[in-house]
């Protein structure tokens, strides 16, 4: 069924009555072309790419729990390219304007809201830096200003300009980021891939993956085995995990990121803010409450919860931003696994068994990503060769020396 | 998470900063081949469960601690001195 004006006010008419699953629920076949495993955001992006832009249907994406049950309904939902490194600036351009085109793409309502990213900066050091992100941004075609004090107040009269340790001396903004419904990318994804015939097989835990040869040939999974030619790993937090079924060791560790959100709220903040001395980023869901994060907890983590200190760290830094937060009550916050990269960056790549492909290492970063995540991945699968905008994401930089650290923080996953 | 320094006793974790993974073995860097270095800086085990980890009690008696931890429930299981009793420099 088609979503539309005229596909709601028809169904209203009904009473509702008339709707259909989104997709469908298939049992695996014994064979696939292509085996996807991971049914989250960037998997089922994958699998949507593949079919629409390729023409590779013949695909199935595995799925250990439901659809989008990880990092996907996890994140703080925000959508930006704000990057300053050439590799990294042209795929996270490409995934922008994805965004912007993606309601219309999958026919499904991923309510992305294209409300501007501003970077607060604090000191002379700290504006150079900005202004320089901002012209490499341009440079490569991507939008930002750089704002002063007096730019920032106009939007958000509120914070504490005059904080003694921080004051805001203005901010990076980039107008065309904002927010996208993070559970309904997942949806739209799914569904449109399974409206070109894409099998979604949930509740299917990949055990072992099966290689014959220095060749990949299918994978066991706790409702049999299923053979496949390619086999595409999409398992961000996980990733070394499934990779060692394929005896591979990846410049990976899995550390937790927790996010924050309050009760629901009059609107408030109408953009995206991170604040710069501190790691602290806002926004506001349509429902009203404030969606807030910070730091990784800092150690290896496997937990999909967080501790304590992190939750006082980013309350910390919130109010130094803006000390009206503290009248809001918090109310829930959560933990998702992260594939912490040695360098910060993710990876698209081929591997070392022939027909496995590896999409991994996203860090912080990974739902703004989705759209080009999958777009690469897919392009990388059909064609052999990576699309040019991710040829920088490859596996073996670690080895060369072709790193690409924004942050400058070495091989410490912890710091990036 | 509470770590128990053998020195210090029960301490929040926050008094320690984290390098990760303990048992790395760097190959002797003059002799050592692209491949060995590469696997040493950036590749890891990266396990669901148990870590030999090493933590440095900066808020404390600033020495390094190997701490046996499941990653899955920060469940601690040993904590223990980098160094033997009697290998510590000036001892």
């Amino acid at each position: 069924m088609r979503y539309s004006v005229f596909s709601l006010v028809s169904q209203a008419l009904r009473g509702h009555q008339g709707w259909q699953p989104a997709w469908r629920n298939p049992e695996p076949k014994r064979e696939y072309s292509v085996l996807i495993i991971g049914g989250g955001g960037h998997g089922l992006a994958t699998a949507h790419y593949l079919a629409s832009r390729y023409g590779i249907t013949d695909v199935a994406v595995l799925e250990k729990g439901y659809l989008g049950s990880g990092n996907i309904g996890r994140n703080t939902t925000i959508i930006r390219s704000n990057y300053l490194l050439p590799g990294n600036t042209p795929f996270y351009e490409l995934s922008m304007q994805l965004w912007e085109g993606l309601e219309k793409d999958l026919n499904y309502n991923a309510m992305v809201s294209q409300r501007g990213v501003l970077n607060l900066y604090h000191s002379d050091a700290q504006r150079d830096a900005y202004a320089r992100r901002g012209n490499a941004m341009r440079l490569a075609g991507v939008d930002s200003e750089l704002l002063d004090r007096e730019g920032v107040r106009q939007m958000h009269p509120y914070f504490d300009y005059d904080n003694a340790r921080f004051p805001i001396q203005g901010g990076l903004l980039q107008r065309r980021g904002g927010t996208a419904r993070h559970d309904a990318v997942a949806w739209g994804y799914a569904r449109a891939a399974d409206q070109r015939g894409v099998d979604l097989i949930q509740h299917c835990e990949v055990t072992g993956i099966t290689v014959e040869n220095g060749r990949v040939t299918g994978v066991e999974t706790t409702r049999g085995p299923i053979r496949a030619a390619k086999v595409a790993m999409v398992v961000a937090g996980s990733s070394s995990q499934v990779a060692a079924m394929a005896g591979l060791r990846l410049p990976i560790e899995s550390h937790v990121l927790q996010a924050f959100v309050s009760e629901g709220l009059k609107p408030l903040i109408d953009g995206v803010v991170t604040f710069g001395a501190g790691h602290f980023y806002i926004s506001q869901s349509d429902k009203g409450g404030l969606v807030f994060g910070g730091d990784i907890d800092g150690y290896n983590s496997y937990a999909q919860r967080g501790n304590l200190p992190v939750i006082e760290d980013v309350m910390e830094a919130g109010m130094g931003l803006w000390p009206g937060l503290g009248r809001i009550r918090m109310l829930r916050h959560w933990g998702g696994v992260m594939d912490m990269s040695m360098d910060g960056s993710p990876i698209i790549d081929t591997t070392p068994v022939e027909g496995l492909y590896l999409n991994a290492g996203w860090c912080y970063g990974g739902f703004k990503a989705t759209p080009a995540s999958g777009l690469c991945l897919a392009h990388l699968i059909a064609t052999g060769a990576p699309h040019p905008v991710a040829a920088a994401y490859r596996l073996d930089r670690f080895a060369t020396g072709h790193l690409i650290d924004e942050k400058g923080a070495g091989a410490q996953p912890n710091l990036h | 998470m509470l770590i128990s320094c053998p020195h210090c006793g029960a301490r929040d974790s926050q008094e320690f900063a984290y390098l990760g993974a303990a048992d790395l073995q760097r190959p002797d860097g003059l002799e050592a081949s692209l491949a060995a270095m590469t696997d040493y800086v950036y590749l890891r085990e990266n396990p669901a469960g148990r870590l030999r980890e090493l933590w440095y009690h900066r808020g404390g008696c600033g020495r390094w601690l190997v701490v046996t931890r499941d990653t899955r429930n920060h469940r601690i299981e040993a904590v223990e001195p980098a160094r033997p009793k009697g290998t510590e420099a000036g001892a």
